[in-house]
């Protein structure tokens, strides 16, 4: 190196990074910031949840409301996961390995959800379902109640969610390319044997990245939620609206209490998130060798 | 199996990539295809696969239309540039996959599959690294184990698609040299592809020459090199000087030199071009005769067995000969001195031919 006679910086790093005082005045400023919005308010959650011992925090979680919200929850997760893990990696496959007109059409339309607010994604649904809807009056004679009701919640909770497992697994998949599955077809594979003997061992951990986050948002959502849930109490309430209720009426102990559950939730996501992140990586850095 | 190639064309977009192709490929051969890039080589290895449909046009394996039929049934082995091998398997699994997906009432039992797999291991000189990944080997170890993966379901016809092009010299020489002797010993019918001219010249037993889709010449390497068909195979293959003149009823005027050109009695007064490989030209201090062309010594440059000369022509022309290295010891050629070259065999093109 030319440069390496005339290093003015004095520092251990060399002359190509910042001076140490740089480095740590911005280090710490990144975790105070980190430290102020993430790390208190959350620890908070968890301090106002326990205020009143541990027989309190269970009792308000064992309160019947609240035990229907966490049931909603569970349900609404258990279908709207399965279907968007499917919609998910059959539009990722589409995109990645096989050019179709449109195909830049469908990339945006997956992202839509990303794009739009929450509360208009609920709004899309009273205006399709809704008793004033384009087709409220045949739904209501035929007695089928979709908005105020579980439907329209796991409804605009597929929404919402749609594209995380495919936004996940598009990147993915383009970068593995389609030459292992094009050895497999020569080898006499089918294309189920294909998929799960060849594809899917090589995108598990994007898959289970996708799910991971599909799920947090899918028990987590508040706002399209809100719009189709008419928030009848046991009933069409789910965690996070069963949190505003208890907070609107000044049960802050059982408010705590139940949002320490989305609290939890985010940190198991977290640590499984960055596990598949790591995995996916190793992944990555296997295919570059190819 | 024979394949038979039927006027296939294929156009991605509004690139043609093979306009009206014709090719017999007989059994047992093992044929190159070279070309440059984008010459639709390796679109055609991929048609005769059944990875591609070609857009008009027809496949016959044996003489039986296949050109739709489905990848699976073809029974063709495809080996990748890239190895595509599967890399969360072990070499062994790599190898048994093609056995191990059959359909139950025609898939080997275990110990058959793992005799065949270690049968395939000795052949690739492999045996003690089944438990390996692909990760695990080297770039030519993976190209033999995908070789083997391809063998394990006794292809009809092996399809290898630039099988060393991402492998180092050396390595790329030893494999190729492998290649046509296992070739020797299996006679599976094998197609591959390749923008080496050395490597196809030396494994293959027919190569086809292929430019903008179509195919130039094909013949065995020693027709393709010794007579090009067209100015661009000439090229192609190896490194060639041109000379450019007129050519008169079988007499050809270049560079001061006067040839015979018997192919070109017929031709009156036209443009053309004279083609000489560089090693088939001789450089002496007194011309013999009328055949020869004075020229300027530029450069000399020894390179390995050869002495590479570069003489300039009074047209201000280079001309690049390679002597062999006793020849240019018995010379003792100066730079800046006067020669005169003499093209042993010169291949004449009327100006019509284009590269």
């Amino acid at each position: 190196m030319v440069s390496t006679g005339i290093n003015t910086s004095g520092g251990k790093g060399g002359s190509v990074t910042e001076p140490a005082l740089v480095r740590y005045l911005l280090i710490s400023v990144a975790l105070a910031f980190l430290a102020l919005f993430l790390v208190l308010p959350l620890s908070a959650v968890f301090v106002q949840a326990l205020e009143k011992g541990w027989e309190a925090y269970l009792a308000a979680l064992k309160e019947p409301d609240t035990l229907a919200a966490i049931r909603l929850t569970l349900l609404t997760a258990l279908i709207c996961v399965p279907l968007n893990l499917f919609f998910g990696i059959v539009a990722a496959w589409a995109i990645a390995k096989f050019s179709f007109p449109g195909k830049s059409l469908l990339i945006t339309l997956i992202d839509l959800p990303f794009s739009v607010s929450p509360v208009v994604s609920g709004l899309i649904y009273v205006l399709i379902f809704g008793l004033q809807g384009w087709m409220g009056p045949w739904l209501q004679a035929h007695d089928i109640k979709i908005i105020f009701a579980v439907p329209g919640i796991v409804l605009a909770t597929i929404f919402v969610t749609f594209p995380f497992v495919a936004r996940e697994l598009i990147p993915l998949m383009e970068s593995q390319g389609r030459d292992q599955e094009e050895a497999a077809l020569t080898l006499g594979a089918s294309g189920l044997q294909t998929f799960f003997r060849v594809t899917f061992p090589n995108i598990k951990w994007g898959v289970l990245y996708g799910v991971i986050l599909c799920n947090a948002r899918a028990m987590g959502e508040f706002g399209a939620v809100s719009v189709v849930s008419g928030h009848v109490r046991g009933s069409t309430n789910t965690i996070p609206l069963q949190v505003e209720i208890l907070y609107n009426e000044y049960s802050y102990a059982a408010a705590f209490a139940v949002a320490s559950l989305l609290a939890l939730l985010a940190l198991v996501t977290l640590a499984l998130k960055t596990l598949a992140e790591w995995k996916i990586r190793q992944g990555l850095s296997a295919a570059k060798e190819r | 199996m024979s394949i038979d190639i039927l006027g296939v064309s294929k156009n991605f977009g509004a690139f043609a990539a093979l306009s009206d192709v014709d090719l017999k490929v007989p059994t047992g051969e093992l044929v190159a295809l070279l070309g440059p890039s984008g010459s639709g080589k390796t679109t055609l290895l991929r048609i005769i696969a059944g990875l591609e449909s070609p857009d008009s046009g027809s496949i016959l394996f044996n003489g039986e239309e296949a050109t739709r039929r489905d990848v699976r049934e073809r029974q063709v082995g495809f080996v990748f540039q890239h190895y595509a091998l599967f890399r969360h398997m072990t070499v062994f699994d790599n190898i048994a996959f093609g056995l191990t997906v059959k359909p139950k009432k025609s898939r080997p039992g275990k110990a058959e599959i793992r005799d065949k797999v270690f049968t395939l291991l000795k052949l690739i000189q492999l045996e003690q690294l089944s438990d390996r990944y692909p990760a695990q080997l080297s770039g030519g170890q993976r190209q033999r184990v995908a070789l083997a993966r391809a063998l394990a379901v006794e292809p009809r016809v092996l399809l290898l698609d630039e099988p060393f092009g991402a492998l180092d010299a050396k390595v790329r020489l030893e494999l190729r040299r492998w290649l046509r002797r296992l070739h020797d010993e299996i006679h599976v019918t094998s197609v591959f592809v390749t923008h080496d001219q050395e490597e196809a010249l030396e494994v293959a037993d027919r190569i086809v020459v292929m430019n903008n889709g179509k195919i130039e010449q094909e013949g065995t390497p020693s027709e393709v090199y010794d007579s090009p068909a067209t100015p661009f195979v000439f090229d192609f293959l190896g490194n060639v000087n041109l000379f450019r003149g007129r050519v008169h009823e079988g007499r050809a005027q270049m560079g001061g030199m006067d040839l015979s050109a018997p192919e070109h009695a017929e031709t009156n007064n036209a443009p053309a071009v004279g083609y000489v490989r560089s090693h088939d030209i001789e450089i002496e201090r007194e011309p013999a005769d009328a055949n020869a062309v004075q020229a300027v010594v530029r450069y000399v440059l020894s390179v390995g067995p050869l002495v590479r000369v570069d003489l300039e022509m009074a047209s201000g022309e280079r001309i690049e000969v390679d002597l062999a290295r006793d020849v240019a010891d018995r010379l003792g050629l100066e730079v800046g001195e006067q020669v005169f070259a003499r093209p042993r065999k010169v291949r004449v093109f009327t100006d019509d031919y284009q590269i």
